[in-house]
């Protein structure tokens, strides 16, 4: 019961850290109807940006800032090469995000070099006791950060000004720009904020283990997460993130012992099977909107 | 009036079989077979040709490590042409073709590996036989996959197909016996055809010059088939379904039918690319499977030309030559390196460039090559006038 306990923990601490790059897709997905493929270098970028400012400026200063900075670098990605695609179709572009995605990488891998790059985050592996439980602090930070940046997020949805242009553009593209609402303004706003979500999440996959030029793999997980959560549905990404990040935990600690014949490191791949299996039966996802099609 | 006919209830004079062309208007077409015809004008049949005779020809005058960068390059066109199908023609975007490309290979080298070898061998070195194997049962977990298409669109099925490769790349590193495990890989499929091994110097001519000149034939031999494929019933069909699926299925196409169509011959064309693929280099590694091929042939399909065979040809030997062109850079241009070490090296410039190359085609080009070669044609044709 301890270990299972222990397991879910970490489960949900990893699974925060998707559920914040699933936002990330959700919210490019819902304003632009395009998944971007160029997350995981956005993600990898930004975990190398905090590993070479956090020795300038310390810790806590150098995420803020490498999340700055890669909002920009996908604020930069948006207007050069989305921007003149609006009208085309959607498998277009996201194909131009998966060239982009190639591109950004090989530069940020010039970055990375051949060895693991330390992020410099205070967390490393220390435990601490929960009662009875022993876990890393590092997965409760990353639940707590996700916890606070989620409700920040669905906060800035709820009551700004931008959050209900956005909510208003994902609604329906044609209206909001009749009732004023800058449609640019929000693929803009929403490439920002998804640079800025991966950068976060590139700094916790970064913590402990530190980054290596194949840590972009893990940005992929997401994409079971939001396909599991519904495409379109930011709650969704959340529960999909979570429910991956306990999927993965749990065939990790467990599947070894009941279920060998999976072969190892099975739990690197099961979220695509999660993924399979929500699929054959709701295809949609668990919290996606149904696509209601006229001819 | 009635004079027109020759007698009751005959059809107008509408000629049904092959007629004569007309001299000197190659677009005046006299009867539906000649508007459907593969090579339509006279310029299209002598210029096929000439190109035919000269890929050929080059298998004797071309030296042998460029007729290898080529031989893979026509296996790869197979496979493109096989993506084209179902991404191009019938619109279901497939990022899982390494995975169906997998299948093959392991089923070509399985089936014609020593009965009493390191991995799994039945000793049917017959090419005849291994590849349509090959490309049969690539095609029948195209089949089994197509029901998840046929349920999803859009971007979910590019996601779920990408998942396939993360699990296909598992199994295969999982496999054994089978595959020999990563880093360690097994021996690939061996191309025998009627007793005599192609994948050695024999009286025929050099190892390199007998696969040269089996996968320009059979890289024509697909082709064709394919252009066949996409002027007929189930090509129409194709097409309806990717420019409105809810329509096509309107007007009679059976979706669930034509999709696991779509799927299953396109996974039979890279079933057959990937059996063959790895004879080349006669070693298959199970980690080569993995999203990056994909990405190289929706690459392929992409700046050649979507639902084009020209054009997924084209794309193939363009994204293949890529690789001998950079790296023969570092002689002419001195800050590129040819060391893995270095940081502007020649593998960095190589994937710099698919990805740009995708990213510029797709703003600039859509239509890619096959876009680029009807500009050129659109404006000789009514050269010295502009329109």
């Amino acid at each position: 019961m301890k270990g299972l306990l222990e397991s879910v923990i970490r489960g949900l601490g990893n699974g925060s850290v998707y559920a914040l790059l699933a936002l990330g897709f959700v919210i490019i997905y819902k304003a632009t109807r395009v998944i971007s493929f160029a997350q995981p270098a956005l993600m990898l970028a930004g975990a190398v940006a905090v590993s070479y400012l956090a020795g300038v400026t310390g810790f806590y200063p150098a995420v803020l800032l490498a999340a700055l900075l890669i909002a920009g670098v996908a604020l930069a990605i948006e207007r050069v090469a989305i921007r003149p695609m609006v009208g085309r179709p959607v498998f277009v572009v996201a194909i131009i995000t998966l060239g982009i995605d190639v591109v950004l990488r090989v530069v940020v891998n010039a970055f990375i070099g051949r060895d693991v790059r330390q992020v410099g985050d205070p967390w490393g592996f220390t435990q601490v006791t929960l009662g009875p439980l022993v876990v890393q602090s590092r997965w409760l930070a990353m639940m707590l950060v996700t916890a606070v940046l989620v409700a920040l997020l669905f906060a800035f949805f709820r009551y700004t000004r931008y959050g209900l242009a956005m909510r208003a553009a994902a609604f329906d593209q044609e209206i909001a720009l009749a009732q004023g609402v800058s449609v640019g303004a929000v693929f803009a706003l929403s490439w920002g904020l998804a640079g800025f979500l991966a950068a976060i999440a590139g700094m916790f996959v970064g913590t402990g283990q530190g980054i290596e030029q194949m840590t972009w793999v893990i940005a992929l997980k997401a994409l079971p997460a939001i396909i599991v959560g519904g495409l379109d549905s930011l709650g969704g990404a959340v529960a999909g993130g979570l429910v991956v990040g306990v999927v993965e935990s749990l065939f990790q600690s467990y599947q070894g012992e009941f279920a060998p014949w999976l072969g190892q490191n099975f739990a690197v791949v099961s979220p695509y099977v999660v993924m399979l299996i929500v699929l054959l039966v709701r295809p949609y996802g668990l919290f996606g909107t149904r696509e209601v099609e006229r001819v | 009036m009635t004079e027109t006919r020759t007698s009751a209830g005959a059809p107008p004079d509408i000629p049904t079989g092959r007629s004569r062309r007309v001299r000197g208007r190659p677009l005046l077409y006299t009867s539906y077979a000649q508007d459907m015809a593969l090579l339509d004008t006279p310029a299209k049949k002598v210029s096929t040709g000439l190109l035919v005779l000269v890929a050929f020809a080059l298998a004797v005058l071309l030296q042998d490590r460029s007729l290898e960068v080529l031989a893979g390059a026509y296996v790869l066109a197979i496979g493109a042409i096989g993506l084209n199908i179902v991404t191009g023609y019938a619109g279901q975007v497939s990022l899982g073709h390494a995975f169906f490309v997998a299948i093959g290979a392991y089923t070509a080298a399985a089936l014609s590996g020593p009965v009493d070898g390191e991995n799994l061998g039945y000793g049917v070195a017959e090419l005849w036989i291994w590849l349509p194997a090959a490309g049969l049962v690539a095609a029948a977990a195209g089949v089994l996959v197509a029901p998840l298409a046929t349920r999803l669109r859009g971007l979910y099925l590019a996601v779920v197909t990408l998942g396939l490769v993360f699990l296909g790349e598992h199994v295969f590193k999982e496999w054994q016996e089978l595959t020999g495990g990563p880093g360690v890989g097994r021996e690939a499929a061996i191309p025998q055809l009627f007793g005599v091994r192609l994948d050695q110097d024999g009286p025929l001519g050099t190892k390199e010059q007998l696969l040269y000149t089996l996968m320009l034939a059979l890289l024509i031999g697909f082709a064709v088939a394919a252009r066949n494929l996409a002027r007929s019933r189930i090509g129409r069909a194709f097409a309806a379904i990717r420019d409105r699926d809810i329509a096509a299925a309107v007007i009679g196409v059976p979706l669930t039918r034509y999709k696991v169509l779509a799927f299953g011959i396109s996974s039979f064309y890279a079933g057959c690319a990937g059996g063959l693929l790895y004879t080349i280099s006669g070693y298959v590694e199970p980690g080569s499977f993995n999203l990056l091929l994909s990405v190289q042939f929706i690459a392929m399909v992409l700046i050649g030309g979507v639902a084009t065979v020209s054009g997924a040809i084209a794309g193939a030997l363009f994204i293949s030559l890529l690789q001998p062109v950079t790296r023969s850079l570092p002689a002419l241009v001195p800050f590129i390196s040819g060391d893995t070490t270095q940081t502007p090296n020649v593998f960095q410039v190589e994937t710099v460039l698919y990805g740009l190359l995708i990213v510029l085609f797709l703003i600039f080009e859509p239509r890619g090559l096959f876009g680029l070669w009807i500009r050129v044609r659109n404006y000789w044709k009514s050269w010295p006038f502009s329109y």
